[in-house]
């Protein structure tokens, strides 16, 4: 479009194609350390994982994923440097592609809360072929959900949005659809037009 | 040509005919039509996540109700990219190798703007797309036509002050996929959008003026209302044509609007 319009422009699916990256090459989105937040060996490193399933719990191999998040003290990063990793700065984004069986992992720190009285929580968008628009979520990091309003309003749901702890790992699994769909959120100003 | 030499990319690919794909799409058209004339509110902008004649959205759309809830603060920022990241070169495509690459050279020329018309300044853009000969750089794209060694089909670049970008490539061709028998995307290019609120983050596919696949693709017709259609689709400008080098195509892309400024704006307001 070219007018005075300022109607959003339409999301459309990634599609099969957005790339992958292995040691050989690189093509199109991946992109190396793409994944790795801080470099797997630092102190306070986390792992977050999951797996993204469809409707009929068969795990998605052809989707991507990034994150964004504040850092360990809640900080809310503001430097360069997202695509060429420098080890000793955190930018806060991450992208990961999910692997032949449908999983993700990201190497992170925890972040803190952003707001006093609210829940920490790493934001997810979800891409993938098949779905024809982004979606957004979060995942909650467990043991600071308590009194957070965000959840409760959620209701019975919530739980889909609260990673679970394993030792240095934090797991968060993502359904389309389906019993355990995942709670996807619609902020002001998006669309999701249903038939 | 046999179906081996072909990728096999969903276990929900039918044999279904363009017929049968093209009446579903024009029984949700005509829906939807009818439901604007009756009220203008139903107006629709943005696709379907549901729409079945993309029959690998079945098992890939929510079907409970999305949460409506504001952003919290990490979601009113965006991550940063600068020059660290972004080679200014990486905006042609055309030079990424040793060869020219095979094809009709054109320019893409934009601007990103948000929802209030402000330009998304200092952003990344990314692209990819396939070959003038309708192939992508990827180990499951097996359809049988030509690799071009001298084209990866991907770009990035970082947006102006004013939002401009500009992208130097080669125009993709239509290329066949599973969804039915017989099926053929109009030629696209994948963009992938940041804005100033990480909610504005977006992907989607640009699509070049009169392209004849249109009405018989499902993922450009999830997209149920002309108007929001026609937004995704370039214009020709001569003005970005050069003399014996490129053609040139136009195509200016909003976000939805920043809850950042708007809050700002607020405060000052008040």
């Amino acid at each position: 479009m070219t007018t005075n319009d300022l109607t959003p422009t339409p999301g459309q699916t990634i599609g099969p194609f957005f790339g992958y990256f292995n040691a050989a090459e690189q093509v199109h989105l991946p992109f190396e350390n793409g994944d790795n937040l801080v470099p797997p060996g630092h102190a306070d490193a986390i792992q977050l994982t999951g797996t993204v399933y469809d409707g009929q719990g068969t795990p998605i191999p052809d989707a991507m994923i990034e994150i964004w998040q504040a850092d360990a003290q809640g900080n809310i990063p503001n430097q360069d440097g997202s695509l060429i990793r420098d080890p000793f700065a955190f930018t806060g984004w991450g992208r990961a592609i999910t692997d032949n069986v449908g999983t993700y992992r990201f190497t992170t720190v925890e972040p803190g809360a952003t707001e006093a009285g609210k829940a920490a929580f790493i934001h997810v968008v979800v891409f993938a072929r098949g779905l024809l628009n982004k979606l957004h979520t979060r995942a909650y990091i467990p043991e600071t959900t308590d009194d957070d309003a965000t959840l409760q309003a959620v209701g019975d749901r919530a739980e889909t949005l609260v990673a679970k702890r394993d030792g240095q790992r934090l797991i968060f699994d993502i359904y389309l659809q389906g019993e355990n769909e995942t709670v996807f959120f619609n902020f002001p100003g998006m669309q999701y037009p249903k038939p | 040509m046999s179906d081996t030499n072909s990728p096999k990319l969903d276990p929900l690919a039918t044999a279904d005919s363009q017929e049968t794909i093209s009446a579903q799409i024009e029984d949700i058209s005509s829906q939807y039509n009818s439901g604007l004339a009756a009220d203008p509110a139903n107006q629709e902008t943005q696709p379907r996540l549901n729409y079945p004649p993309y029959r690998s959205s079945l098992l890939r759309h929510p079907t409970k109700d999305l949460h409506h809830t504001d952003p919290e603060t990490i979601e009113l920022y965006s991550p940063a990219f600068g020059h660290r990241d972004v080679h200014q070169l990486e905006s042609d495509l055309t030079i990424q190798h040793n060869g020219e690459p095979i094809g009709e050279r054109i320019v893409i020329r934009g601007r990103v703007l948000d929802g209030t018309g402000r330009p998304v300044r200092n952003q990344l853009i990314e692209i990819w797309q396939a070959n003038a000969a309708g192939r992508y750089i990827h180990k499951r794209d097996q359809h049988p036509a030509p690799i071009d060694p001298n084209f990866s089909g991907v770009g990035r670049t970082i947006t102006g002050d004013d939002g401009s970008y500009e992208f130097t490539t080669i125009k993709p061709a239509p290329y066949p996929w599973k969804n039915h028998h017989n099926a053929w995307r109009p030629a696209h290019v994948h963009f992938s959008l940041f804005g100033t609120d990480f909610t504005q983050r977006m992907i989607t596919q640009m699509y070049f003026p009169g392209d004849p696949l249109f009405p018989l693709d499902p993922i450009y017709q999830s997209i149920t209302d002309q108007k929001a259609r026609d937004r995704l689709v370039a214009s020709y400008d001569h003005s970005v044509t050069s003399h014996e080098w490129n053609t040139g195509y136009r195509w200016d892309i909003v976000l939805t609007g920043s809850q950042q400024t708007w809050m700002e704006d607020e405060n000052h307001d008040h």
